[in-house]
């Protein structure tokens, strides 16, 4: 009897430990974005490539991917194998908001380290990222044929989050 | 060469750490000298060969070696020097081996200052600071090398975090590890003593200085830590409740818990597992708080690094250590009895109050860092617990434990008649309510608030003078200086440090009762009248510094016309990161402090420097009286400790139960 008076430190510390263990799996900054469920903010904006402007309204119909980048973006070097190996798939059209950054020297990235986008578009003020609730580059969104925003990545795609996370959505979405 | 002859020092030293860990605890067990012997060349060889690493990595700081990827990513050869040497445990990797320094340090004052314990005991100690060593070095080893080469050699590094740039931080981490590590030796003696299983007044009076000195020096650190966060976040706060601030303060919760506990253990040999319970959770929280500022389990403004494999390490050594520590207490304590007895109203009594207001408030806060993970891991949602919870639940607990430390010093051993202490404590009670009624007033505004603070305050220097007068009234010797010579330095060292928490009353609650702060658009020459205290921009000039270039505001402070004060706030961009700093100018007085601080230019165009800023300013009355009240507990601790009588009575006491005859709990 006595014993078990004894063993109550161990007991919860034991209980501290089984939650510490859940929390070490959880990633602090997957803070849930308030757009998740809502129409993607519109935009009408120059592409990098071409002087065409693309806007929202052009891209409905489709499931797509909005990866938020820039030239100067040390992460966006990170995720950026993985978005040229989706592009090479075909899977989901992948388009690029160029964000904060200079025209020639988003250009110039491009044609070093590889293009996998259909098309990017210069947000070079940054008034696109605010609508999007950007915090910081790089960043994806998936949105839906009916515009609307579905999920989002806060920091680099890794093999894992597209594999469990954006390629699943992304299939039930296309169904 | 250099960082691999440190990185081959860190391996010899997890090699000496196992051997310092098994054979001396092997060695007591089976009642072989030969082993025990090991533990102090051992302790003192692991000490050395990673202070050899520790320098290693510093010559490679203060060298610029950007081959070394630790000292790529946190330095720069434009950082000054000292901010270079600081910078060795600027970084993850770097800080825990300034850890594992402080621990090896440690085991070997341990070895210094252990000339009269029993060898089975000392083994024992040695052992189980080695274990937490080796558990340390292989972390360090398999998951933060600090010594990993970067192929190619980067040609400059990324820079220290401009945070971290500032004389508190070259102090503050030494300092907080110096407390938090120190707790190792009680956990080690608590350790030793469920193992060898004899809890006694003895095994309390080896660990009370080692407790004390770690505890001085934790708050110290915390005071640094929080001084820091005042003059360099820019917006005027001492304490944030943020997870890693938390984690500094449960175990110091924990210690000042401890420091009274063993008292009691000591000289009535009442609360022996209670003790020895405390000075595991003191460590355990030492451990915990590395954890969670490690494991990226919690985000904070102070987490530097973080990474999900090491958290999983740490959680690892973390259920080790603790869970293993927690077991033998469960399988041991019950063994040793609970000590002596005491009545409802007495030292004890008091002292247990004060025990288990501590806990529970060591527990809320302990609830509220981790409420946020709890949550998370239930699937409840992501929330964050800021300081309205910490704020409504943390006071109303300290207050309490306040007022106790006033009774107790006067309350006697065993029992205390009602009739006698009341009467003791009715003049201070008199004095206290009357000057927390008065002074308020006297400051401009009266508040509930206020007033009940500053009674905290003057109750605790009232009932501090009563006990003094009482102490000199008693004693046999004759002339004030020979009464006062014939109190014990550990008891002027509980005055002082008692006085500290009165002091540091004082400052709080003035300093959140009457600060003042306003956010104002000035314009070159503009002027702006606060508190008495008329404020005049004289615009900003650009300055360049080492690695930086910086815009320096000039502030004219005027009371009643006649010029005070000059300042200086500064806007700084440093040149290898690009991030951006604000330096605030504080002018410190005793009374307290008016504080200035630049926020952004505000013309139209906003690269135009010359025209109109935002401009911060605060008055912050008694301010630093809550610093030098910390440093005044500390000075306190530190007092205490260099009493002659743990020195002279440790060597007739162990004499005496020399090998392992049972010691008996002694009076005083």
């Amino acid at each position: 009897m006595k014993t078990v008076r004894w063993s109550i430190p161990l007991a919860l510390f034991v209980v501290l430990i089984a939650f510490l263990w859940v929390g070490l799996g959880r990633d602090p900054r997957e803070v849930p974005s308030p757009l998740i469920g809502k129409p993607a903010p519109s935009f009408a904006l120059h592409q990098l490539h071409g002087d065409k402007p693309l806007s929202t309204a052009e891209l409905r119909g489709k499931v797509w991917l909005l990866n938020v980048w820039a030239s100067w973006c040390v992460s966006c070097r990170v995720e950026h194998p993985l978005l040229l190996q989706l592009a090479k798939a075909g899977i989901v059209p992948v388009y690029g908001l160029d964000y904060k950054d200079k025209p020639d020297d988003a250009r110039a990235w491009l044609a070093q380290n590889g293009d996998p986008y259909t098309a990017s578009i210069v947000d070079q003020d940054g008034r696109v990222g605010i609508d999007y609730g950007v915090y910081g580059v790089p960043e994806t969104f998936v949105i839906d044929r009916l515009g609307i925003v579905r999920y989002k990545q806060i920091g680099p795609l890794s093999v894992e989050s597209l594999q469990e996370k954006v390629l699943p959505l992304v299939r039930e979405l296309q169904k | 060469m250099i960082p691999e002859v440190g990185h081959f020092a860190l391996i010899v030293a997890l090699l000496t750490a196992l051997v310092q860990g098994i054979l001396p605890m092997l060695g007591a067990a089976i009642r072989e000298p030969r082993l025990m012997a090991l533990a102090r060349p051992a302790a003192r060889a692991q000490f050395v060969l990673v202070a050899l690493a520790f320098a290693c990595l510093a010559w490679s700081f203060v060298a610029n070696d950007f081959s070394v990827q630790n000292v790529a990513t946190n330095s720069n050869s434009e950082l000054p020097l000292h901010y270079r040497v600081a910078a060795t445990w600027g970084s993850h990797e770097g800080s825990l081996l300034l850890w594992t320094l402080m621990l090896g340090g440690w085991s070997f004052a341990v070895t210094l200052f252990s000339r009269n314990l029993p060898a089975p005991m000392l083994a024992r100690v040695i052992s189980v600071m080695g274990l937490v060593s080796a558990g340390f070095l292989l972390f360090l080893l398999f998951t933060s090398n600090p010594f990993e080469r970067l192929m190619p050699a980067a040609a400059e590094g990324r820079d220290l975090n401009p945070l971290l740039q500032d004389p508190g931080m070259v102090f503050h981490p030494p300092l907080l590890y110096m407390g938090y590590v120190g707790f190792s030796v009680a956990f080690s003696f608590a350790i030793a003593a469920l193992l060898g299983g004899r809890l006694d007044a003895t095994w309390a009076r080896w660990s009370r200085p080692w407790t004390t000195v770690a505890w001085a020096f934790l708050t110290v650190g915390i005071a640094l830590g929080s001084g820091w966060a005042y003059y360099t976040l820019g917006w005027g706060g001492w304490w944030f409740w943020d997870p890693v601030e938390n984690a500094s303060f449960m175990p110091w919760l924990t210690g000042t818990a401890l420091i009274h506990s063993l008292a009691v253990t000591e000289k009535r040999g009442a609360f022996k597992s209670w003790t020895v319970l405390l000075a595991i959770i003191a460590f355990s929280l030492s451990l915990l708080g590395t954890f969670l500022v490690r494991s990226g389990v919690l985000t904070s403004v102070h987490a530097f690094a973080t990474d999900p494999a090491r958290g999983v390490f740490i959680l690892a050594f973390l259920a080790i250590v603790i869970g293993g520590s927690l077991a033998l207490f469960a399988y041991r304590a019950g063994k040793v009895g609970l000590g002596g007895t005491f009545g409802l109203l007495s030292r004890e009594s008091m002292l247990l109050a004060n025990n288990v207001l501590l806990m529970v408030a060591l527990a809320s806060v302990l609830l509220g860092t981790l409420y946020p993970l709890f949550l998370d891991a239930l699937n409840l949602g992501k929330i964050s617990v800021g300081p309205p919870y910490f704020d409504t639940v943390f006071y109303p607990l300290m207050a309490p434990a306040a007022f106790l430390m006033g009774v107790g010093p006067l309350a006697r051993w065993t029992r205390t008649p009602l009739p006698e202490l009341a009467a003791r404590l009715r003049w201070a009670l008199g004095v206290a309510a009357a000057t927390a009624l008065v002074t308020p007033l006297l400051l401009g505004r009266w508040s509930l608030l206020v007033a009940f603070g500053l009674f905290l305050a003057f109750w605790i220097f009232a009932t501090t003078v009563v006990n003094l007068r009482q102490r000199l009234s008693t004693s046999p010797r004759r002339g004030t200086l020979a009464k006062l010579r014939a109190n014990s330095p550990s008891y002027y060292g509980m005055v002082l440090a008692h006085l500290g928490v009165g002091v540091f009353i004082i400052g709080v609650t003035l300093v959140k009762g009457y600060e003042v702060e306003k956010d104002v658009r000035l314009d070159v020459d503009e002027s702006v009248a606060l508190g008495g205290y008329e404020f005049k921009f004289l615009g900003v000039t650009p300055q360049p510094g080492p690695n930086y270039r910086a815009l320096t505001g000039k502030v004219e402070v005027r009371k009643d016309g006649r010029l005070i004060e000059t300042l200086a706030p500064e806007k700084r961009i440093y040149n290898a990161s690009g991030q951006s700093m604000t330096i605030a100018a504080i002018d410190t007085g005793p009374w307290g402090d008016r504080y200035v601080s630049l926020g952004e230019p505000v013309s139209a165009d906003a690269t135009n420097i010359h025209g109109p800023w935002g401009v911060r300013i605060y008055l912050k009355p008694f301010v630093d009286w809550i610093w030098m009240g910390a440093f005044l507990m500390a000075l306190g601790g530190f007092i205490a400790v260099s009493d002659r009588r743990y020195r002279l009575a440790l060597k007739t006491r162990a004499s005496r139960v020399f090998g392992d005859a049972v010691g008996h709990a002694g009076a005083d």
